[in-house]
């Protein structure tokens, strides 16, 4: 094989308070696929935005030999004329614009100001065939689908005269068929001698066309793997991904025996959702999963398991499109087609994505915690101000949120603190079961262990707790039962006693083969 | 119309130790508290400066106790529009139809009492409520059919301005009977012995006095007995003066006059009620949390369509009053208007701390900005400016107050 065409040395990245990546080395060899995988937050994107330029040379520590040459980029556009061309997950491309004008964006074939639109159509149909996208170049983007979109992004790619092409998670939004075709289109270009960096955490595959693979975990990089020698197993590279000691604490809890005969708090049968615009993707199928009062349950998955939108889409239908199966409480069929109704139920959902679904801003700690249930303070329809300012003090000493008063606005406070109130507004609503998305996700360990307190709390209380996280430690640390989950589909049940981290890492990386 | 009493800043040191300390520790605190609402105390001193910089270039005209009545009456309506437009703009949305619901609502009133000759209680009744059915429509289309408010809204404007033309068939009409015409031009009756005074005004200001002074010892009170922070008691008087006063100053310069006109009366009691609604009521909290984050407010379970709807439906109605009082004080419908209200109440809205994203605002702020707007206008007629100049002035000022607002966030840092 050939030498290196990419080397990362020694790479360091700090951001405010937190290390992303503490020593991470990359040689990639020219020609090869290359795939990048570890859990999620383990800092294979951010490696991925030192190498591109996003995060300019002098943020970091560390060197970069790009063709044996010191590189320093200032910004993408630098990292681009080197011919390294970055596509991310979410894609960048603008929907009203036709195909070719988005090929060509920022890089038009024009003279003095006016477009060659001879030359502009001459050369996308060209690109088009490289990628194999059988569609007129004048069509918008819109018009497309996701997987086509993908492959305009890498004919975009191609149009800057790309050597290496780094693909963030590219089938993460794709289905089986259209992540096919792409895995087919990347190794048809290694045959034309572009070399790929490929981050992805499907083992498969990663197997089917990666030539080696380097493991990153909690931002180093722990070692690279010939795909293609004898040793190399998925359990091999799942034990990479987290052979990692339990450093965090949790509060010593005592398993839940469930009671004998009790129906579960929460049951959900046989539920199917479909995204919300690409109809003939099923985002979740056919999952069933239960859990009892006082009972703590974690959902473990990688990113793109449907983990959240099962989560949503049970809650009120916020996510997807309903496509069959049942909400049962306490051994009854509930109605859960609008948040009114779930919350009416007892249900709760703690948002993974506190500062988009879960919290406004701009307005006050107290005003947040309040409005699930503005109800319990108010008669007639009339805010009882003073009840309701009892209440959030009340929550601001028993979860311990750090703030002067309960009038500071939430946009102010530290994630921990946010996350804090985002718990004790559900906390308030009162429900009976709480839905945890990535509770102590972006926050730091002094937080997180005040967090599992609560959540521990909550379930001695009674209440049933469905917990979902991608971090292993923390469902081993935390649940009684683990449900695993991989693309929209359940893979496994795991009690608290046989769970461990490669037995929940072999589940979640399982997936139906991808079809040739 | 409080603000908020239970505001205490961080650094402020605990007060009430020892004389001169203590009066650091009030001053500390009262500087405090401008800095935490700055949009809104900023312009009421904006306010207070070209009230005072207006009095003195017009050598005193201008708080005479009629310029005072004048000015109130002059810009009831655009304070009336500015209150419903300050709930629009919260949700996040604008409203652009209310210049044209105004003149529509005046035509059709005319229509009803000129040339029906329908009894004017009657007509006021039916008034209301083809504003609420306009705003109803437009906030069902809004709200349930998805379409964008300003485009509705945009439709709306031009759709209503045509219709009050084909109503009217190009004609001014009127006038309309003293009933109506009261609502408009009229105040409080006389009663009683000869003070010198207006003695209903005088009665109403001392009613108002008290019900401040109840609510406010109410709250403390209540405070006290949830065990919650309340305020220094120095500061908590000092504020209880202050709203005394300013009360107190308002009722004698009209009640040396003509007394209160009543759409003073009408215009305190929306400004009291909405205020009230904005900041107690489920509603009005719905109104601020979907404004501030949609997604957010839609997880939490409010029902965000509804209450779009409800803002618009409640814009209708407002802006049907506006153009009932526009009517009255005219003495006549005329196709041309309310011609430019909708944008001054969008101005009075932004200069009164609204944001363009939603979320931020409150009644008191409209009014506030309304007012800036007013005595601009009203300052500048005493100063026979033209009205060429006037539009430069008062576009520099809506530029004024929103850049100080951006510069004085980006300069905290939030």
């Amino acid at each position: 094989m050939a030498g290196p065409v990419l080397e990362m040395r020694s790479i360091v990245k700090t951001f405010p308070g937190v290390k992303a990546l503490s020593d991470v080395t990359l040689t990639v060899r020219q020609g090869e696929v290359h795939a990048i995988c570890g859990e999620n937050g383990a800092g294979k994107s951010t490696l991925m935005k030192v190498l591109s330029g996003v995060h300019p040379h002098g943020t970091y520590e560390g060197e970069i030999l790009f063709e044996g040459e010191l590189c320093r980029f200032k910004d993408i556009r630098a990292s681009e004329q080197h011919g390294i061309v970055i596509i991310h997950q979410e894609l960048a491309l603008v929907p009203y614009l036709s195909i070719a004008e988005n090929i060509f964006l920022g890089n038009e074939h024009a003279t003095r100001g006016l477009i060659n639109w001879r030359e502009t159509l001459r050369h996308a149909t060209e690109l088009l065939r490289r990628v194999g996208l059988d569609e007129h170049p004048e069509t918008r983007v819109a018009d497309i689908g996701v997987g086509k979109q993908q492959l305009v992004e890498i004919a975009k790619a191609l149009s800057k005269e790309v050597k290496l092409l780094i693909l963030d998670e590219p089938t993460a939004a794709l289905n089986d068929e259209d992540s096919g075709k792409l895995l087919d289109l990347i190794l048809e270009l290694k045959n034309q001698g572009i070399t790929s960096i490929i981050i992805s955490h499907k083992l498969n595959e990663i197997r089917r066309v990666a030539d080696s693979v380097t493991i990153i975990r909690d931002g180093r990089s722990i070692e690279t793997l010939d795909v293609k020698a004898e040793g190399t197993t998925e359990d091999r590279i799942i034990s990479g991904m987290v052979g990692r000691d339990l450093d965090h604490r949790f509060p010593e809890r005592t398993p839940h025996t469930p009671e004998e005969g009790a129906a579960p708090a929460l049951e959900i049968r046989n539920w199917t959702v479909h995204h919300p615009i690409d109809q003939q993707r099923k985002v979740v199928e056919d999952v069933s999963i239960s859990v009892r009062r006082g009972e703590i349950v974690g959902i473990a998955g990688l990113m793109g398991a449907g983990r959240t939108e099962l989560a949503m889409s049970v809650f009120g239908r916020t996510y997807g499109r309903y496509a069959g199966g049942t909400v049962l409480k306490d051994g009854t069929e509930i109605r859960t087609k609008s948040v009114a109704e779930a919350v009416g139920h007892g249900i709760a959902y703690v948002t993974e994505d506190r500062k988009h679904y879960g919290l406004n801003l701009i307005d006050t700690i107290n005003r947040n915690i309040s409005l699930t249930a503005l109800k319990k303070v108010a008669k007639r329809g009339v805010v009882d101000e003073q009840a309701e300012r009892q209440v959030s003090e009340g929550f601001r000493t028993s979860m311990n949120i750090k703030a002067p008063t309960v009038f500071e606005p939430v946009g102010k406070l530290s994630g921990g603190n946010q996350q804090k109130v985002v718990l004790s507004k559900w906390i308030f609503a009162g429900p009976d079961v709480l839905i945890l998305d990535e509770p102590t996700r972006g926050i730091d360990v002094g937080a997180k262990y005040e967090i599992y307190t609560v959540i521990d709390q909550l379930a001695a209380q009674g209440k049933a707790v469905v917990f979902i996280s991608s971090e292993l430690p923390e469902l081993l640390g935390m649940c009684d039962r683990i449900y695993t989950m991989a693309a929209g589909r359940l893979t496994g049940e795991v009690p608290r006693a046989e769970a461990t981290q490669e037995v929940l890492m072999r589940q979640m990386t399982k997936d139906k083969e991808v079809t040739r | 119309m409080s603000t908020d009493v239970t505001d205490k800043t961080p650094a402020a040191a605990p007060p009430g130790k020892g004389g001169p300390a203590a009066g650091e520790g009030l001053l500390r605190l009262v500087l405090g508290g401008l800095r935490r609402n700055m949009r809104q105390y900023g312009m009421l001193i904006a306010l207070g400066l070209i009230v005072v910089l207006f009095q003195f270039w017009t050598g005193g005209d201008l708080l005479l106790p009629r310029n005072v009545s004048n000015l109130v009456l002059q810009n009831s309506y655009i304070l009336i529009l500015a209150i419903g437009m300050m709930l629009v703009i919260i949700a996040g949305h604008i409203d652009l139809s209310v210049g044209s619901i105004t003149a529509f609502v005046g035509a059709f009133a005319a229509v009803l009492t000129v040339q029906h000759h329908v009894a004017w209680p009657v007509a006021l009744v039916l008034c209301l409520l083809v504003g609420a059915v306009a705003g109803s429509v437009q906030g069902f289309l809004i709200a349930y059919f998805g379409i964008p408010s300003f485009i509705v809204t945009l439709a709306g404007m031009l759709l209503f301005r045509g219709l009050t033309e084909i109503l009217l068939k190009g004609q001014t009409l009127g006038p309309f009977p003293n009933g109506l015409q009261k609502i408009g031009n009229g105040f409080l009756p006389e009663v009683g012995p000869n003070t010198n005074y207006h003695n209903l005004t005088l009665l109403l200001g001392i009613v108002l006095i008290a019900a401040v002074v109840w609510q406010e010892v109410r709250d403390r009170r209540r405070q006290q007995e949830f065990s919650l922070d309340v305020v220094p008691f120095k500061l908590f008087l000092l504020k209880l003066v202050a709203l005394v006063a300013a009360v107190l100053a308002l009722t004698m310069l009209l009640a040396s006059y003509d007394g209160a006109p009543i759409i003073l009366i009408i215009l305190g009691v929306l400004v009291g009620g909405y205020g009230y609604v904005m900041r107690n009521s489920v509603f009005g909290r719905h109104i601020y949390a979907i404004g501030g984050n949609l997604p957010a407010a839609k997880l939490s379970g409010v029902k965000d369509k509804r209450i779009t709807f409800q803002v618009f439906l409640n814009m209708g109605v407002l802006a049907a009053l506006a153009g009932l009082v526009v009517a009255a004080r005219l003495n006549a419908a005329s196709p041309k208007a309310g011609d430019g209200f909708e944008l001054e109440a969008i101005a009075s809205s932004f200069i009164g701390g609204a944001s363009m994203s939603g979320g931020v605002g409150t009644v008191l702020g409209a009014i506030i900005g309304g007012l800036v707007l007013g005595v601009l206008n009203n300052g500048m007629n005493l100063l026979s400016v033209g009205t060429d100049w006037q539009q430069v002035i008062k576009g520099l000022a809506l530029l004024a107050a929103v850049g100080f607002d951006v510069w004085n966030k980006r300069k905290s840092g939030s």
